[in-house]
């Protein structure tokens, strides 16, 4: 019985957050992964893309909740989900228009394409904080929880609950399926292969006839795609504040180069590597030593390597640890 | 136009700025913003050193302004003589430990000749081991250390030195903090060194937040002594209140102005010589040879330029100044508040100035550094004052209208974006260009 109340406790408190916030920073860092591989250049503004999402979400829910049109017992976020993104990809393609653009047929060099985002990151910030101000935003409606701690202890009379909230059973189904689809249409289709192609040699795709125009489009708009269901479960998730997506371009860039820079398995292992670690080393593991130990030899203290505070540090370290020993990442990314 | 003519332009339109700033704000406001114009313009010229000479991407700019702004309790505050009591030299032992485990297991992995699994097996046990012995000896100490007066001190405290000794020493902490993050993330190419570094300074910033021992953390150390006297010291000499009936300003107002006055000449000292000594470099043999290898790597290292050295010999010189920079920010504000270094307010900004002014050019940086600055602080009235022009003819009623004016304070950053973009695209080279030589 201590030995399931142990895995339980171990469930609840590392593999359902780290799996949720995985997925979310895995999603992040796919985009900035694309971006990046189609492109050429770090894309800081990925954040304020993702917040630009987020906020077309709340904004269509807030709409839609006034007419009382809902999805019961989801949220009404993932509804309306659909239209954010064709807001986010429209956003993105302006950007390029009149931004990147010029850049692009200037070739100028990735630095000068990464301090160009930071522009756009400045001004869509500014933006958002325009539109709906900087304070928190609560869109979260529909049912708390897919399993509540009360309801599975009296399923399985254990000591230890087991919660699953629908915001992370959300996060986990969607960013799944999206994954699946990113792949199917990345190694499958036509158009895939040719971005895949101008990605791994832009000169040869030019001159096997593909549409430089059309992979720049279609990149957009999966990059859209990303950052508006990321930054949408991210808000769902935890809250929604234009403020943290700034702090949340770091720990995403840690995981598309812990993963590999340009590589969109690595992004994903990356994401994952990043929140177990942050949730692994921040865990107090004295109640799990109190269950699969016997009594006496329980130690005393929390047992934390290190204090939460430290919980977003944790991804920089890994980031800099990173660099420092395989800066291809785990699946060799390109050199930047 | 030649450059020559370029900076008297934007220098005598920005002093016509400020001024106008004195008349029609106040000359309070206009010395405020004017002091943290050359803070900012010198935090620019160290990046400026860095990206417009070298092509070094250094997005630490925060965690080395911080760092400055550290020296200032470590030189000025009193000691907290309970603390070092209870176990001070303890915590800095240990943390010494730790630091030598993490230097040796890097010298074992550039020196050494041992398989690569043996490498990593040591250098991973050591690192953890030595982590939970310094956590060993330094927990309890810490604990001891922040249960002092919680409310007043609970932290080591300083050395009690004059405050203007922080200065130079916030250059050395920050130098010395290059160097180690140097060595690190120097042979990584630009994106990487950019987010690397940008790394860095989050994971100081944090240190600074949570570690209460050395600088109080969250709970902000306040109290940080001046270099120059207080308003009320002044308000009861017989000169300042001659001053003030002869040119009938009220006491207190002149008696702020002294003191604003009198940190703008502290400042300006600094600037002056800093501009000075980049000038003199960027002039010197040793400019030319960072520019050729800022242009072509591979040529200067034919001409058996040593980089990597010289990389690194500029990320420390650069970070320093801005260190130096960082300190003279905390030695104004007069407290010292972790929480309150954010990136875009530090790394992002900066950065915008080095562009704006143009990178490469010494005297750009500096205009780069007061435009953006004084923009930054005079955007939010200016956004609030475009928003009510534009909207004069809506009902004052109407939510839209009352939603505009309460986030038009917002419009900073997208003017701010918006500068940068357009310094990108239609003059990439900044207000004033490198010098061709």
């Amino acid at each position: 019985m201590d030995f399931l109340n142990g895995i339980t406790l171990i469930l609840n408190y590392i593999f359902i957050p780290g799996f949720t916030y995985g997925s979310q920073l895995a999603l992040g860092a796919l985009g900035i992964t694309i971006v990046y591989s189609v492109l050429r250049f770090s894309n800081f503004a990925h954040g304020e893309f993702m917040s630009f999402g987020a906020m077309s979400a709340i904004l269509l829910s807030w709409l839609f909740m006034s007419f009382k049109i809902n999805i019961y017992p989801l949220p009404t976020a993932i509804m309306v989900l659909p239209i954010a993104i064709l807001l986010t990809i429209a956003y993105c393609l302006i950007v390029d228009r009149l931004v990147f653009k010029f850049y692009r047929q200037q070739n100028s060099k990735s630095v000068i394409n990464l301090i160009v985002s930071i522009g756009v990151m400045f001004f869509t910030g500014g933006l958002i904080r325009f539109i709906v101000g900087p304070g928190d935003k609560n869109f979260f409606d529909g049912e708390r929880f897919f399993l509540k701690a009360r309801t599975f202890k009296n399923i399985t009379g254990l000591n230890e609950g087991l919660t699953l909230k629908t915001t992370q059973g959300v996060t986990i189904i969607l960013s799944v399926l999206l994954v699946i689809i990113l792949f199917w249409f990345l190694n499958k289709t036509k158009t895939g292969k040719s971005m895949r192609a101008y990605s791994d040699n832009k000169e040869l795709a030019l001159l096997s006839g593909i549409n430089p125009e059309k992979v720049v489009l279609i990149t957009w708009i999966i990059t859209g795609t990303l950052a508006c269901v990321a930054g949408t479960l991210y808000g769902l998730d935890k809250s929604y504040k234009p403020f943290t997506y700034l702090h949340l371009v770091l720990p995403i860039f840690s995981a598309a180069i812990v993963g590999g820079v340009g590589n969109p398995i690595g992004a994903i292992i990356g994401g994952y590597v990043i929140a177990f670690s942050e949730l692994i080393i921040t865990f107090a593991y004295k109640k799990i030593f109190f269950y699969f130990l016997p009594t006496y030899l329980v130690p005393e203290g929390l047992l934390q390597i290190l204090s939460t505070d430290y919980k977003i540090a944790i991804s920089f370290v890994i980031l800099v640890i990173v660099l420092l020993i395989k800066p291809t990442g785990i699946y060799k990314g390109k050199i930047i | 136009m030649t450059n020559l003519s370029r900076i008297k332009i934007t220098y005598f339109l920005m002093l016509i700025a400020l001024i106008a700033v004195g008349f029609f704000q106040s000359w309070n406001v206009a010395l405020t913003i004017f002091n943290l114009c050359i803070i900012s313009s010198i935090m620019t010229l160290g990046i400026n050193i860095q990206w417009g000479n070298a092509g070094i991407v250094n997005f630490g700019v925060m965690g080395f302004a911080a760092l400055g702004g550290l020296a200032n309790i470590i030189i000025s505050m009193p000691p907290t003589l309970n603390a070092w009591e209870s176990g001070g030299a303890m915590i800095i032992i240990g943390l010494i430990l730790f630091i030598l485990s993490i230097v040796f297991s890097i010298i074992l992995f550039k020196k050494s000749s041992l398989s690569n699994k043996i490498k990593y097996l040591i250098s991973f046990i050591l690192v953890i081991s030595s982590y939970f012995f310094m956590r060993f000896l330094v927990d309890i100490p810490i604990e001891k250390i922040e249960a002092i007066e919680p409310a007043k001190t609970g932290y080591l405290g300083g050395f009690n030195l004059p405050v203007l000794m922080s200065w130079p020493v916030g250059g050395l902490l920050a130098a010395f903090s290059a160097f180690i993050i140097g060595k690190i993330s120097l042979g990584l190419r630009s994106d990487y060194l950019a987010i690397a570094t940008l790394g860095i300074s989050e994971i100081i910033i944090y240190f600074l937040k949570n570690e209460d021992w050395l600088s109080r953390g969250v709970k902000n150390v306040n109290g940080l002594p001046r270099p120059v006297p207080y308003e009320i010291e002044l308000q009861s000499q017989a000169w300042v209140l001659k001053t003030s009936n002869n040119l009938n300003i009220p006491i207190n107002e002149l008696s702020s102005i002294i003191v604003k006055l009198s940190y703008s000449i502290l400042f300006c000292v600094v600037l002056l010589s800093v501009l000075f000594l980049l000038e003199v470099a960027v002039k010197s043999p040793w400019g030319r040879m960072m520019r050729a290898i800022r242009d072509n790597e591979v040529s200067a290292n034919a001409m058996g330029k040593d980089i990597k050295k010289r990389h690194l010999q500029v990320f420390i010189i650069g970070s320093a100044i801005v260190g130096v920079a960082g300190a003279m920010l905390t030695t104004l504000d007069g407290q010292f508040t972790p929480v309150s270094y954010q990136p875009l307010r530090y790394t992002f900004l900066i950065w915008i100035m080095v562009i704006v002014g143009g990178s490469g050019n010494n005297f750009g940086s500096i205009i780069g550094g007061f435009l953006i600055w004084f923009f930054w602080v005079q955007s939010e009235p200016l956004g609030l004052w475009f928003i009510s022009q534009v909207t004069t003819h809506i009902s004052d009623t109407n939510i839209i209208k009352s939603h505009l004016l309460e986030n038009a304070a917002h419009i900073r950053l997208m003017f701010m974006g918006m500068i940068l973009l357009i310094t990108l695209r239609f003059a990439p080279k900044g207000l004033i260009p490198e010098v061709k030589r």
